[in-house]
């Protein structure tokens, strides 16, 4: 296999609270150890509950924060290595999609000002033609280019948002939930625009999300995510899960056939809290199969094609 | 982007003088600007040549607002005096305003010990009523116009730092912000083309306001001799000559004084016409 597009190599993101007169200083690990490779072509997908930390390694992954420790290669390139007008450059090559489509676009902005502003901040000029293309490809008509935010809807926005991470012709993009505060019906609209797009041009995706059905319809390769942590990789979206989190996750999807349906493992106990996890493994507390094993000791990532992060995993 | 900045401030104006209270204001307004640069060719009188027979008169056809008790020309002695009046409050609040914005948006996006000194400072002297910080810095500066213009300028300084900052730490954390980040934005560009446009409105509107006390306050100043020194008239300082003769020649301090209302209020029903109007959403639902 070629060199992969991006490497991430065991990003962690300490977030600390600041402390105060009479309270004590705490921190949490948003992201903990996690590595990834995601090859070009790839749609990979993260998937896990709110909080899980996905979104924070949508924004590590793209240093809009910096990470504790880790580092983030682009072709080889590190990330958290370059100069600030190195990576103003490299971000050329990568974009971000926003999951609420009514604060990711300036409301004074009209919508030709924000698709031209990837140009603005590059010290580029607006090629001729180019908003006119971009709304054409992300599927908005033309006359709206003089329209500001709050006319348009939620579906309009996002595809402006897309237009967006489009105009300077990124190979990588990452969507951090770009259907989640969509409704149904434009959810599959939007979804069916990033794949189209992401055929035609050629591009690489870290989709981010917590809906599991949408993922496993969509991407090729599937990263669970749990309190920070990756907890799988399931190498192809048909894989059987072999992490209880992952299959508890997937019995939880919903089925449209009802003779499809399994029945629903019910997870019990509480997520624990990010600033106080517990000794061993962070799933313990929840999982139907723990032992003593799993209360004292962190499981690590198997390798192989398809790692697990348990001791006792699921045979197919 | 440039022109659709322009074309904004163009229907800002605009959509103020389509509402009633900003007509009548913005009326007032204009007409005491133009008094004040034209006062030398709209009056016969000169303003600090004394006519001591003619002292004490009260309104008639030659003098239509009285005389003084030098025998000067009231009405004269009002539109200079709006020269200084206006000319203080809107230079003093003008330093406010930039100064306040710098300073604000500075401590509000840096964050960190930068924002906490500000913070400290401002606040400090933000528990003293405006027109106490502007007493203490006129005894420190000197009476004077110059002198009534920094006091001005900064007692309220602390309004318009802290008005800018609570403003760009809220849109700081806005996904727009993050999102030209992602682009490659610098800090400049952050700042100047997404967090003090938006921020602006309520500078802007409290700026109005803000000018309105200035005038009050100016007029406080050449009230307590601390203005304007004679023989250039300000509001403030007719009306102080005026409390001498308050049952003799009444007219001499109640002008002056409902000069200063009426232009205040003029002041605070335009600011209101553009809370209105610089929203930007109903901007786009009337047009």
């Amino acid at each position: 296999m070629s060199e992969p597009l991006v490497k991430i190599q065991s990003l962690s993101k300490r977030f600390d609270t600041p402390g105060g007169f009479l309270k004590k200083r705490r921190s949490m690990l948003a992201v903990r150890d996690v590595s990834l490779s995601i090859a070009r072509g790839d749609i990979v997908g993260v998937v896990g509950e709110s909080g899980c930390g996905k979104s924070t390694l949508a924004r590590l992954v793209l240093r809009l924060i910096e990470p504790t420790e880790g580092a983030v290669c682009f072709e080889g390139a590190d990330l958290t290595q370059l100069s600030r007008s190195e990576l103003r450059k490299m971000r050329q090559r990568m974009a971000m999609v926003f999951q609420d489509p009514y604060s990711s676009l300036d409301p004074r902005y009209r919508v030709a000002d924000a698709l031209a502003e990837p140009f603005v901040v590059q010290g580029q000029r607006v090629p001729h033609g180019r908003i006119d293309a971009l709304m054409e490809k992300v599927g908005l008509p033309a006359s709206l280019t003089q329209s500001y935010p709050h006319q348009l809807s939620g579906g309009q926005r996002q595809r402006v948002g897309i237009a967006r991470a489009l105009a300077l012709n990124p190979d990588f993009i990452v969507l951090d939930e770009p259907t989640a505060s969509l409704d149904v019906s434009i959810q599959a609209q939007i979804v069916s625009l990033i794949q189209e797009l992401q055929r035609n041009l050629d591009l690489t995706y870290l989709f981010i999300s917590h809906d599991l059905g949408l993922v496993r319809y969509f991407c090729n390769r599937i990263v669970v995510m749990y309190l920070g942590a990756v907890v799988e990789e399931l190498p192809d979206p048909g894989a059987a899960p072999r992490h209880p989190y992952t299959r508890a996750l997937m019995a939880s999807t919903f089925a449209p056939n009802p003779n499809a349906r399994q029945e629903a493992t019910e997870l019990t106990g509480e997520i624990p809290s990010g600033f106080d996890l517990p000794r061993g493994c962070a799933f313990a507390g929840r999982c139907p199969n723990v032992t003593a094993k799993c209360r004292e000791t962190v499981p690590v990532l198997s390798r192989g094609p398809h790692p697990v992060a348990c001791f006792h995993p699921i045979q197919g | 982007m440039g022109v659709a900045v322009v074309k904004l401030s163009d229907t800002t104006l605009g959509r103020v003088m389509r509402r009633p209270k900003g007509v009548i204001a913005g009326t007032w307004l204009i007409l005491v600007v133009f008094v004040a640069v034209f006062a030398p060719y709209l009056t016969p009188y000169e303003y600090d040549i004394q006519d001591l027979p003619n002292a004490f008169r009260a309104p008639d056809a030659a003098h239509w607002l009285g005389t003084d008790e030098f025998g000067r020309d009231m009405l004269t002695r009002i539109m200079y005096g709006a020269r200084t009046s206006l000319s203080v409050s809107t230079i003093a609040i003008g330093i406010s305003v930039f100064c306040g914005m710098c300073l604000g948006a500075a401590s509000g996006y840096f964050g960190g010990r930068f924002d906490r000194a500000v913070t400290a400072v401002i606040d400090l002297t933000w528990s003293f009523p405006e027109i106490l910080v502007a007493l203490i810095l006129v005894a420190i500066i000197g009476p004077g116009v110059t002198g009534a213009m920094v006091a001005i300028g900064v007692a309220y300084l602390a309004l318009f730092t802290r008005l800018t900052r609570s403003q760009i730490m809220a849109i700081k954390s806005e996904t727009f912000v993050e999102a030209s980040l992602s682009l490659g934005a610098s800090h400049g560009h952050i700042l100047m083309r997404h967090l003090l446009p938006n921020a602006l409105a309520p500078v802007i509107v409290a700026a109005m306001l803000a000018t309105g006390d200035a005038i009050i306050l100016e007029a406080t100043l050449g009230f307590f001799g601390l203005g304007a020194q004679p023989p250039t008239p300000s509001w403030g300082g007719l009306m102080s000559s005026g409390t001498a003769h308050m049952f003799k020649a009444p007219w001499i301090i109640i002008i002056p004084g409902v000069a200063v209302a009426v232009t205040v209020f003029a002041i605070n029903l335009f600011g209101d016409a553009l809370i209105h109007a610089l929203d930007v959403r109903a901007r786009v639902r009337e047009s």
